[in-house]
């Protein structure tokens, strides 16, 4: 009963999949929408820490560091835009994002 | 074996956390079991000799972006029943969608280029070893021009979330800083030359 990189991989790819679930059931909810999109950077920085681990190679820690980076990024400003959207129209329920369509 | 005691119950933790965090009615039950997943993952990375990395999830994640989340969360109105609507009918749908997906990625990591056989286990580092300083070592020599694109990649973040979110109030009173600079003594006082009330006498 040993675990090797197999298990750490089929953990990140399970929290993935939760992730993709997440995206499809939660359409609506902008929120919950971010949530899930965090979930999925979550488990590819679980994929690359187990590589580098694993093949004894920092450059994926490396790489984390970054994702980390600009995941808060893209988190800061994906909620920026719902606070202005939230104040424009009153809602940031998905079917009332509308006006762009052709 | 107390490895896969710790990875075993985390990694049940982790998955059990995230299924919630995208099946609960609250966001803001949702922004927490997602800080819960964040500590249970830090655990695993903290077992792969990550421990920075660990510890920057933990501080980084939890400590910030989780609050912010918390903070937006609870300062929109949202109408949850409006947000559920039509959620027990999409659920099959996201369920068929995971578990397609989770068996093509089952399917490739599973394969034996990843086995045990393949890739050993690594020899643990010795309690000496300094993650943090390994990762230092790199980071400011091989990867530094990648670390300055990161600070700017902050900056215009920073800069972005301002702009984006700063509004003028027609009501509210501003100070005027070149005003402020401009002016000058004659503006301010008036000096009244008057006689003392004992001269008189």
């Amino acid at each position: 009963m040993s675990i090797h990189l197999s298990h750490y991989l089929v953990l990140a790819a399970i929290l993935f999949s939760i992730s993709i679930a997440g995206i499809v059931i939660n359409r609506k909810n902008v929120i919950i929408l971010l949530m899930s999109i965090e979930l999925m950077l979550l488990a590819v920085n679980l994929n690359f820490i187990a590589f580098s681990h694993y093949l004894d190679d920092l450059a994926g820690q490396i790489f984390v560091f970054f994702i980390l980076t600009v995941a808060a990024a893209e988190a800061a400003i994906g909620l920026a835009i719902l606070v202005v959207l939230f104040r424009n129209k009153g809602s940031i329920n998905v079917t009332d994002i509308s006006e762009l369509k052709g | 074996m107390i490895e896969a005691i710790i990875f075993y119950v985390f990694a049940f933790m982790t998955i059990t956390t995230a299924t919630v965090v995208v099946t609960v009615r609250n966001p803001i039950n949702a922004a927490l079991f997602l800080v819960l997943t964040f500590f249970t993952s830090a655990v695993i990375w903290m077992t792969l000799e990550a421990e920075f990395l660990a510890i920057i999830l933990v501080l980084v994640y939890v400590g910030a972006v989780m609050v912010l989340f918390l903070f937006v969360v609870m300062m929109l109105d949202i109408n949850i029943a409006q947000m559920r609507e039509g959620f027990s009918r999409i659920l099959p749908l996201g369920i068929v969608f995971a578990v397609i997906m989770l068996l093509l990625m089952w399917s490739v990591v599973t394969d034996d280029i990843f086995s045990l056989e393949s890739i050993a286990t690594p020899v643990p580092k010795g309690a000496d070893f300094s993650n943090t300083k390994a990762l230092g070592g790199v980071l400011y020599t091989e990867y530094v021009f990648a670390f300055e694109i990161a600070a700017v990649i902050l900056l215009v973040a920073l800069v972005a979330a301002l702009s984006l979110t700063m509004r003028k109030r027609p009501r509210t009173k501003y100070q005027n800083p070149s005003d402020q600079i401009k002016v000058r003594k004659a503006d301010r006082l008036r000096i009244v030359k008057m006689p003392s009330s004992g001269e008189e006498q």
